[in-house]
């Protein structure tokens, strides 16, 4: 029998997807990369609609690949046939906007997938390699709270590491993908989306790998890798079009701008757009 | 007006999020008719703060697991203090700066750019103007303080800053939409190519009540009107204010005795009656004095 000593190192891979915003091309694609990097455990850290066409073609692939999955304010809403999203714009013209979003949403989503939103759990937690792991939508204390990287101060982020007791929290919501380390070795990440870019100009859409390596004598070591995922985004866009949402959303998906939901964005964020 | 009775709900902080700094105390370059806490050129209720207070507020900050920094007045930019105190806030967390735009010099923004760029934290102008043109807001805020705030807009775009534009609504709300528009226009004008708008309502204390009317005893809040109401919409819940004189509730209340609650952070963490017009305005609103990024949303 092998002795403790001589147990080999492990290592486990996760692949943490966020807002998924009806891009189900997308959300294919970045399961694909992270089966080729070896991703042992998928999870989706919610927001499975909006933005984008078809709602119900993203369920299949949650449920094909085993897909553990946080309730997003979005699903919230969809799920409970609220009248709106809970983002909560003020600016008329975002709500004009999101209010096409939500009402597309809720009318093509069918009633089965209604249901599975609205049982979804607000937060995954668990342990590996003794490390307390908190998977939320926007923080550990509300669904629907925005966590942006310029916005957030660090003593912030290990008061909620405490508070919630965790040593790694992941959360998605902003469409931006940062991370942060803590005290004590804790970490904050925030997954990025693969709903639409990052407002930086490119196609692509993200989403994060975490790899956690161990042994019985070393502490162990964290990874974070944002994964930049490339679809068809020409073919959603023509879909999205065929659909009749708003040119303001295609044209984001073909060029990687946000044209739409500006008003929330902190100022450093917001000058790294064109918008 | 304090109207406490045995029905006044109590806020209770629960969780320090949001610190501001009440920089300029009371004293202010302008003598806006409307200011809620009658801030003027020689209204010295409130002083400057020190960089040494601001220091020390920082550091305890830290404990309490304040996530941003709000400075304001008066108007901050009369503390000469102002642009070390900015910098040196911007290694704790992101920070936003209540102005009228109206006192702005190159070097203190070419300072402020430098060390915008270096911190991960976003560095916010919030300018007060309060209309989209001089009719609207000369006769409230004084004589070419119009065309001196937009002057000030275009200095913040040419130092690359994107200012957020608040105005006090003083129209009515069926006029919004075509005063958001012609403000948008207006800041196009001197180089604001992404206007960022913010209407605030009036707060009816201080000067404004003068300028108008108070509030009437029955708009004030009861314990039957937070059943069920989610107390996380109210800035005393999740926030105080460093002043010259002590900590206080909230930006809006320093007039009122019961505002200041103690010396430090520490001793200000007792929850707050809601027995004040103003708080009236607040439960109406929600978060009117955070920014768009990180309003409190309900719900979720």
């Amino acid at each position: 029998m092998m002795s403790r000593e001589d147990s080999p190192p492990r290592r486990e891979v996760f692949a943490l997807f966020g807002g998924i915003y009806s891009n189900a091309p997308a959300l294919r694609a970045a399961i694909g990369d992270a089966l080729q990097q070896n991703a042992t455990r998928f999870y989706c850290l919610g927001d499975l609609g909006a933005f984008g066409p078809h709602p119900d073609r993203v369920f299949p692939l949650l449920h094909e690949y085993n897909i553990e999955t946080v309730q997003g304010n979005y699903d919230d809403s969809i799920g409970n046939g609220l009248n709106d999203c809970q983002c909560g714009y003020t600016d008329p013209r975002d709500n004009h906007f999101a209010q096409i979003s939500y009402d597309y949403t809720l009318s093509k989503t069918s009633e089965p997938n209604r249901r599975w939103m609205r049982d979804l759990p607000k937060e995954i937690r668990f342990e590996c390699a003794g490390l307390r792991f908190l998977l939320c939508h926007g923080s550990p204390r509300r669904t629907n709270e925005f966590l942006w990287e310029s916005t957030t101060s660090t003593a912030f982020l290990d008061r909620l590491a405490d508070d919630y007791e965790a040593d790694v929290i992941l959360a998605t919501h902003t469409g931006l993908h940062w991370q942060r380390e803590l005290s004590d070795g804790r970490l904050f990440v925030n997954v990025g989306v693969l709903g639409r870019p990052a407002n930086d100009g490119q196609c692509c859409v993200w989403y994060t790998l975490l790899t956690i390596e161990w042994d019985h004598d070393t502490a162990p070591q964290l990874t974070v890798k944002f994964r930049p995922v490339h679809y068809d985004h020409e073919r959603l866009a023509a879909e999205m079009r065929s659909e009749g949402l708003p040119d303001e959303f295609v044209q984001t998906i073909l060029t990687g701008w946000w044209t739409t939901c500006m008003e929330v964005l902190p100022a450093k964020e917001r000058l790294r757009g064109k918008f | 007006m304090c109207a406490m009775t045995s029905d006044t709900p109590h806020v209770t902080l629960d969780s320090l999020d949001v610190l501001w700094f009440q920089v300029a105390g009371t004293i202010c370059n302008l003598t806006c008719q409307h200011c809620f806490i009658s801030c003027s050129p020689t209204n010295k209720t409130f002083g400057f703060l020190s960089l040494e207070t601001v220091e020390s507020a920082l550091l305890e900050s830290v404990a309490h697991g304040v996530k941003e920094y709000y400075f304001t007045g008066g108007e901050p930019f009369l503390n000469p203090a102002l642009v070390p105190m900015l910098e040196r806030t911007l290694e704790f967390g992101p920070v936003t700066v209540l102005t009228n735009g109206t006192v702005l010099k190159d070097e203190w923004l070419r300072r402020l750019r430098a060390a915008s760029e270096t911190s991960k934290y976003s560095l916010e102008f919030r300018v007060s103007i309060d209309g989209p043109d001089a009719e609207r807001n000369d006769p409230i805020r004084g004589e070419r303080t119009f065309d001196r705030a937009l002057q000030g807009i275009r200095k913040l775009c040419e130092f690359g800053f994107l200012p957020i534009i608040t105005m006090t609504q003083t129209w009515d709300d069926s006029e919004n939409e075509a005063v958001l528009s012609q403000f948008r226009q207006v800041l196009r004008g001197v180089g604001n190519e992404r206007p960022r708008l913010k209407i605030l309502p009036r707060i009816r204390i201080g000067a404004e009540a003068e300028r108008t009317n108070g509030y009437d005893e029955f708009e004030r809040i009861t314990s039957e009107m937070m059943d069920g109401f989610d107390q996380s919409q109210l800035l005393c819940s999740y926030s105080r204010v460093v002043t010259d004189r002590g900590v206080a509730v909230c930006p809006i209340l320093l007039d009122s005795p019961d505002a200041l609650l103690g010396a430090t952070l520490e001793e200000a963490a007792e929850e707050f009656p809601l027995a004040h017009g103003a708080c009236y305005t607040c439960y109406q609103f929600g978060s009117i004095c955070t920014n768009p990024s990180t309003k409190r949303q309900e719900h979720g």
